[in-house]
């Protein structure tokens, strides 16, 4: 349970009252000015999912960005840090409200968000609309670091494209032919599944039978047993958070997982591991990360990780401390001043991160070029079996950044 | 789709359907006997399943959950109506939206206080985890079967209560005429507590049972109390034996709609609802006079 001493992230109720206020101010301020004194604090505004069926990754992105902000003292580039919640609840229809009242209202410097994709989505636009700097520490929606990439919008996380597309040469090689897919319907899920088709069916494989339920629905009984009907040679998935264990759960009481091999997006095993227990034995996924990865900086941010919030590090609160870590990479280049925006921004597109997941750099869109690795699940962990794919860069269709 | 897997996609639309009668149910009795709109019905569903995760992990047995998650919700249901509730009856639907939307933002903080954020997963007991093998590549959870089974005697004592007890008559007649039944000398004080509390208790039954197959993470008592009301509309108001056609209806038109339209599954549900309400305007098994 979570019994740290942060500020409760404000919920919606009270959100409600100040949105109309943040609208006015938004209107009649359409260019944000950043802070105005340097040695006054750098405020980041956490836009993250703090209830709801993601509010462990979004608590875990929080841990992990103030991680690394501890470890530096509490500065980034010499600059002290402020921080300001909000509660995303995973609901896009809040999201521009949520972000001009952090841009607006509260005068955040720097926002920090999200995991939900169209919430995401919905950041970006406000984002791009008052120049705020956006850092995304989760959301993988293609469309942020390609047809709205914007030089103050930047990702440490993945692009959705990304982390499926490796997979489906790796299934191929495998010898596996016939692919039934399944996942939300949402952005998301099309891009997971697109990706992976899109290099599965390149090296001669077949998608079957693509299914689908409504976001965040999980009720998959009906799904499954059409599964078993169609009998492919593997099953590939995209689910995260309570889906994901519901899910994965599902697979192996209906006897599945003993008969047609589970794949998936590294996100159905992260962060969802340990409420699936034996049921999640054997899957094979790909992401960015892998439990036993063996680099000094994933050790030693496992360690710091455990003893801050005594709980294991995953994926998610990685993202979070690479987000932070490139923050300090900017306002380092600028001596703390914000108001050098451009050269900060180019120093933090030029980054080069010693990041728990291996070495992280930044594509002229602003999305990270990492390996992409293949993991197992044995012993109750992800454990990487082989890099799918070394230095995978997102081919950001569409992003128009130069 | 050959018969056998089509006789497991029934299978399932009735194991959906079992769990959404019991929520409905509870719904129903309390509506139509109380004449109580309880907004607050899925947060006690979301309750039922925290209990189950709860009781789980303190007393490593899944019955014992399933016994005393019931008990507790009972016993909050009698609490509940004998402090709030009854002064309620008679009153306009604004005031029990009101004072049940306010009960939804209490429990749902309670539930943070005492449980946190997570989501949790419960096991099923160990003798009911496996599965059974219909062909070499068809089987069904052992638990989800236990679901149907349970439910239909679960339904079947609902029904004898309400066919065959005293108790069972005066709720009737309360439902049917308050005021005539009053005038003949049946106090209804006792009576409404118990309806009331039976009516928490079977949406907490259907939170527990649900928790080993679904997970327990907040905000999953949402999406239920609106299938309930969808299945109470359906079915008639205040029938529990329309809760339970529409129950069925609903696990159908979910389950097969996901195999055969997928595309639309999500707005079938309505689309199922408003055909039946306007060859219906009552439900299927309403008064139609009404």
């Amino acid at each position: 349970m979570t019994t740290k001493g942060f500020l409760r992230p404000l919920t919606r109720r009270a959100m409600l009252s100040g949105t109309a206020g943040a609208a006015t101010f938004i209107a009649t301020s359409p260019l944000h000015s950043p802070a105005i004194a340097q040695n006054a604090p750098l405020k980041v505004g956490m836009m993250l999912p703090y209830t709801g069926t993601y509010a462990k990754l979004g608590q875990f992105i929080d841990d992990g960005f103030r991680l690394y902000v501890e470890q530096k003292g509490g500065k980034l580039g010499g600059r002290d840090i402020a921080f300001v919640q909000v509660d995303d609840e995973s609901k896009p229809e809040a999201a521009t409200d949520n972000m001009n009242r952090l841009v607006g209202r509260e005068k955040a410097d720097v926002v920090v968000g999200t995991v939900h994709s169209g919430v995401a989505m919905a950041m970006v636009k406000v984002a791009r609309d008052t120049k705020t700097l956006l850092i995304i520490p989760n959301a993988g929606a293609n469309d942020a670091t390609g047809p709205a990439c914007a030089p103050n919008i930047f990702r440490t996380s993945f692009s959705n494209w990304q982390s499926t597309y490796p997979m489906g040469k790796v299934m191929a090689d495998a010898g596996i032919k016939n692919v039934v897919t399944i996942t939300w319907r949402y952005t998301a899920g099309a891009e997971m599944i697109g990706a992976f088709a899109e290099n599965f069916t390149k090296n001669g494989g077949k998608i079957v039978a693509d299914l689908t339920v409504p976001f965040p629905e999980v009720e998959f009984q009906a799904l499954i047993t059409q599964i078993a009907q169609l009998k492919p040679d593997a099953v590939f998935s995209f689910f995260a958070g309570g889906g994901a264990v519901k899910f994965v759960k599902d697979y192996a009481a209906a006897g599945l997982n003993k008969t047609i091999p589970l794949y998936g997006a590294g996100f159905l095993t992260d962060g969802t591991i340990e409420a699936q227990g034996e049921a999640a034995k054997g899957i094979r996924t790909t992401l960015h990360y892998a439990d036993n990865l063996d680099n000094p900086a994933n050790l030693a941010f496992l360690k710091a990780f455990k003893a801050k919030t005594g709980k294991d590090g995953d994926i998610y609160a990685v993202q979070g401390y690479d987000g932070a870590a490139l923050l300090d990479i900017g306002l380092t280049a600028v001596g703390g001043d914000f108001n050098a925006r451009d050269k900060m921004i180019a120093a933090m597109g030029a980054a080069k991160i010693d990041s728990p997941r291996g070495s992280l750099s930044f594509n002229k869109a602003h999305n990270p070029i990492q390996n992409i690795y293949l993991r197992e699940v044995r012993n109750g962990r992800n454990e990487m079996i082989s890099i799918a794919q070394a230095d995978v860069d997102d081919p950001a269709r569409g992003c128009k950044m130069t | 789709m050959d018969l056998i897997t089509l006789g497991v996609q029934l299978l399932n639309a009735v194991q959906y359907g079992a769990v959404l009668f019991l929520v409905a149910s509870g719904l129903t009795l309390v509506f139509g006997i109380l004449g109580v709109i309880n907004l607050a019905h899925g947060a006690f569903y979301m309750l039922g399943a925290y209990l189950a995760y709860w009781i789980t992990l303190m007393t490593g047995s899944f019955v014992v959950a399933l016994l005393v998650g019931v008990l507790v919700a009972f016993v909050v249901g009698i609490l509940l109506e004998t402090v709030f509730v009854r002064l309620l009856y008679g009153r306009d639907h604004l005031a029990q939206v009101l004072l049940s939307f306010g009960l939804i933002l209490v429990i749902d903080e309670v539930r943070q206080l005492l449980f946190g954020k997570d989501v949790h997963a419960v096991a099923p007991p160990a003798w009911l985890s496996g599965s059974i093998q219909l062909t070499d590549n068809l089987s069904y959870p052992l638990y989800r079967l236990a679901i149907c089974v349970f439910c239909l005697i679960v339904a079947l004592v609902i029904f004898f209560v309400i066919a065959r007890t005293k108790i069972g008559m005066i709720v009737r007649a309360g439902s049917e005429n308050r005021e005539m039944a009053r005038v003949l000398g049946i106090k209804f004080d006792r009576v409404n507590r118990y309806v009331f509390a039976a009516g928490i208790a079977l949406a907490a039954l259907g939170g527990i049972l649900i928790a080993p197959i679904s997970t327990v993470f907040p905000g999953m008592g949402d999406g239920m109390l609106i299938l309930s009301f969808v299945v109470v509309v359906l079915g008639g108001i205040g029938s529990v034996a329309g809760a339970a056609v529409g129950a069925l209806l609903i696990g159908l038109t979910d389950t097969f709609g996901k195999v055969f339209f997928p595309s639309v599954s999500s707005i079938l549900i309505y689309v199922v609802m408003a055909a039946v309400l306007l060859w219906r305007p009552s439900g299927i098994l309403g008064r139609q006079d009404a």
